[in-house]
């Protein structure tokens, strides 16, 4: 047993992160999210040229052919420096749609697209976890009425995969008839979510979807959240031990302070084994079938709360200073932020893993 | 220990309910539900109508236009507003600087400077922290020399919540470079309009601007300003800490909150197995825990007044007792209610801010704005690990 990255999977991240550095500085993350509705093509086609889009895509459809901890330990670098980049819809979820319950028609037409970054693919699955406001699509006849809310990738995409209320997956194009979109504002402006409302919209069905399709979509999203999460919390940290070896008060820096360093502490320690959880809870997802929803579960519930404690703590070490605008902190606050929300809270996950093991009704 | 209300006291409940009832203007109760001020008109407006009535400033002595109250009624009071929604009187003037005022300001001071404060019509902001002075903020540089009747103040401050809204500014500026860092500072009142103040924003987290960094130029600030004796402004400033520290608790904000959390999900139907009920229930406890303990506070506070009979503002509770207390209370309920309204919003919806494409619901208004602020509510005031310092040096000997 060898619980270790590989080589080839170290190279990858430190080429993705590198990428990262160069091309997604603070001030460029600034300007996206002054427009979080437009995905930021420049970046995505450098994104592109390292292969991200198709990481999970297989080789014969253009893509990598890579599995579910080689695109969570990426998802950790575009968390760790909050790329404005369009990843858990469009290269996680919607290959993912399209593999599971697409038709081979719909393959060939999609997938080389994904995998050459040439499109971006929303997903509208929220009220599969939970509902809110009465949202909810129905099929009918081959026709979808409803609401979705919180889709994920939603500016700009060529299509969506949309799922409704019998675990039926479809496919719709954003110019369908009596289909209508809205941007949705959340704190973080790095991603775009947004709503769309269905009025007998004619959408394609995925002929071979299931219930299991939707859920397996569901967990490697959920992974790959925590996997942001814990990128976006790491550089949180790093940030609040730069910045406690820098601040001075009462003649010293306060990174010499016990209170200070022990905050530190805690987010480091708080962090570390979150590591591990979130490569075994990718890792699951290719190669431990029975594992993967719980660990899927455990993941992203350990990870909110983590993250959270991480933003608060990091923001806290930064004293006054963490409350501007002008350090830029708060777009890691805000993207561990929106982490939590997508595809279910903690409590809500919890109470999940709690079924999936039949301690819950 | 007996917590039932008498028959006066629901008298007077039922009094104060009317009152708010019938005088809170809808867009006064609408606009501010939650913490972070969002539109000066509206608070002015409140606490005016709040002035006519006697009522801006229950917990000043009775002298100064305090109402008297004991220590159920203020609780009755206090209760009231926070069930209204009704706006937060800005604390500079009411629970900062004109406590202080009454208790160390001369005659002249306070016939000029309580009225105004006690109306509303004289907004006040506080000029304590400096960039290298923050939690040591006895390393404030900020100068002011002495030349014949006036001081002349050079420096800067930073973190200035409501600067650009202020008329006037209370300062801590050095007087004197004394090996005793706390030794050299004094307290001065400075109006706003006098030449060589600039007032540049900051902008938050949020997105809004209430913070902002005030420069002095060679301001020139008449000796009449100076609050008690030059060299001795530590002593003020500390006193004026114990105030703000028991103020910005925030105490009734968990039950406001909580009833905030609880309409929204009526009202968004959100169907999540209960799951939302639960989380609520630790935060009901300690919002419920606060407010028992800011009874008790104030309950000993008022059995001090009687017994001590001494009247008058310090003898509440002596100085040093009211410290410990201000930084006992202080931290734990700020925390837990946000947490609360977190919680709901998580669950109901990220959709939280206004931009000028997009939408969120209507009534997720300022719910970003209220949390935003509360990621401060651990560093205004004096950071959580400097109220643990002082706990622990304070309270507990160490
Ligand atoms: C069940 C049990 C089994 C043990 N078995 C063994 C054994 O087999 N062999 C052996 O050699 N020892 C053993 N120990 C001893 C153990 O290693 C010591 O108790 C431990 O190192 C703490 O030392 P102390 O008890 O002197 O506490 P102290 O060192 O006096 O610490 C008291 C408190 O002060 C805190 N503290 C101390 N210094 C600092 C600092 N610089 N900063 C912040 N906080 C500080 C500590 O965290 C602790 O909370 C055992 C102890 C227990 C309880
Ligand atoms: C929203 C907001 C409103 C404010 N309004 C006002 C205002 O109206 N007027 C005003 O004068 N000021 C105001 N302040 C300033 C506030 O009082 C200071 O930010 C606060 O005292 C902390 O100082 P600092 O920001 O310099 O942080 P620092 O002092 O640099 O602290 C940074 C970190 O180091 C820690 N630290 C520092 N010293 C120690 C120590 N000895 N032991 C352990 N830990 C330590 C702190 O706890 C913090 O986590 C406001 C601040 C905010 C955020």
């Amino acid at each position: 047993m060898e619980f270790a990255l590989s080589e080839e999977q170290r190279l990858l991240q430190d080429s993705v992160r590198r990428f990262l550095e160069q091309n997604a500085p603070l001030d460029k993350v600034r300007l996206a999210a002054g427009n979080t509705h437009t995905v930021q093509r420049s970046l995505w086609a450098g994104a592109s040229e390292l292969g991200i889009p198709g990481m999970l895509i297989p080789e014969d459809f253009g893509g990598m052919g890579l599995g579910f901890l080689d695109a969570a330990i990426v998802y950790e670098m575009i968390g760790r420096h909050v790329a404005p980049l369009p990843f858990l819809g469009t290269t996680v979820m919607a290959p993912l749609a399209l593999m599971l319950a697409g038709s081979e028609a719909q393959q060939e037409k999609w997938l080389p697209k994904i995998a050459a970054g040439e499109i971006v693919a929303g997903v509208a699955i929220t009220e599969k976890i939970g509902i809110l406001e009465d949202a909810g699509v129905k099929a009918l006849n081959g026709k979808l009425t409803g609401k979705s809310l919180f889709v994920i990738d939603w500016a700009e995409a060529d299509f969506y995969i949309v799922a409704d209320s019998d675990h039926g997956l479809h496919l719709v194009l954003p110019d369908a008839k009596g289909l209508s979109r809205r941007a949705l504002n959340t704190i973080d402006k790095t991603r775009s979510v947004g709503e769309l409302v269905f009025d007998r919209v004619a959408a394609e069905p995925l002929p071979r979807s299931s219930a299991d399709a939707v859920a397996r979509m569901i967990d490697a999203g959920r992974v790959m959240l925590a996997a942001d999460t814990l990128g976006a919390g790491q550089m949180m940290l790093e940030k609040a031990v730069a910045y406690a070896g820098e601040r001075k008060q009462f003649g010293r820096v306060i990174g010499s302070f016990q209170a200070v360093k022990h905050l530190c502490a805690e987010m480091a320690a708080a962090l570390e084994p979150s590591r591990s959880l979130v490569w075994y809870a990718a890792h699951a997802l290719d190669e431990v079938p029975g594992d993967a929803r719980l660990m899927a579960c455990h993941a992203m519930s350990h990870l909110s709360e983590v993250g959270r404690f991480v933003a608060r703590t990091a923001t806290e070490v930064h004293g006054g200073m963490g409350f501007t605008d002008l350090l830029g902190l708060h777009y890691w606050f805000k993207r561990i932020g929106l982490d939590r929300q997508l595809l279910g809270g903690p409590e809500l996950v919890r109470l999940e893993a709690a079924r999936l093991q039949g301690w819950a009704a | 220990m007996n917590i039932d209300f008498t028959p006066e006291d629901e008298a007077f409940r039922d009094e104060v309910r009317g009152f708010i009832a019938a005088n809170l203007p809808p867009e006064c109760a609408d606009s501010p539900a939650l913490g972070v001020m969002t539109d000066k008109s509206v608070v002015k407006r409140w606490h005016k109508t709040l002035y006519e009535k006697g009522w801006a400033a229950p917990a000043w002595p009775e002298a100064y236009g305090g109402t008297g109250w004991n220590a159920t009624q203020r609780f009755i009071f206090n209760e009231e507003i926070a069930r209204a929604n009704a706006p937060r009187l800005m604390p500079f003037g009411l629970t900062m600087v004109g406590p202080v005022t009454c208790t160390f300001g001369s005659a002249e001071q306070k016939s000029r400077h309580l009225q105004g404060i006690l109306s509303g019509d004289v907004w006040w902001c506080q000029g304590y922290s400096e960039p290298g002075a923050g939690s040591d903020l006895a390393s404030l540089k900020t100068r002011a020399v002495r030349q014949g009747d006036h001081y002349v103040v050079n420096g800067q401050k930073i973190w200035t919540s409501y600067a650009h809204e202020a008329d006037w500014i209370f300062c801590l500026v050095r007087t004197e470079q004394s090996a005793k860092r706390q030794e050299g500072i004094s307290f001065l009142l400075i109006d706003m309009r006098t030449p060589g103040i600039e007032v540049r924003p900051i902008i938050s987290i949020a997105g809004l601007h209430h913070l902002n960094e005030v420069f002095f130029t060679n301001v020139k600030v008449p000796v009449q300003n100076l609050i008690g004796e030059e060299n001795k402004g530590w002593t003020y400033a500390k006193y004026l800490l114990v105030q703000e520290r028991t103020s910005i608790g925030g105490v009734p904000s968990p039950g406001r909150r909580l009833r905030i959390s609880r309409r929204w999900h009526e009202r968004s139907g959100t169907r999540m197995g209960g799951v939302d009920g639960r989380s609520r229930v630790p935060a009901q406890t300690r919002g419920d825990r606060s407010q028992a303990h800011q009874s008790r506070i104030h309950e000993s506070a008022d059995s001090r007044r009687c017994g001590g009979g001494k009247g008058g503002w310090t003898a509440i509770v002596p100085a040093e007792d009211r410290r410990k207390r201000g930084s006992a209370g202080f931290g734990r309920t700020r925390r837990r209610s946000r947490r609360l309204l977190y919680r709901t919003i998580r669950a109901r919806s990220p959709a939280w801010r206004r931009q000028r494409t997009g939408y969120r619901p209507a009534h997720t208004r300022n719910v970003w704005a209220d949390y935003g602020y509360g990621r401060a509510a651990s560093i205004y005031g004096g950071s959580n690990e400097i109220q643990h310092d002082v706990i622990s040096k304070a309270i507990l000997n160490l």
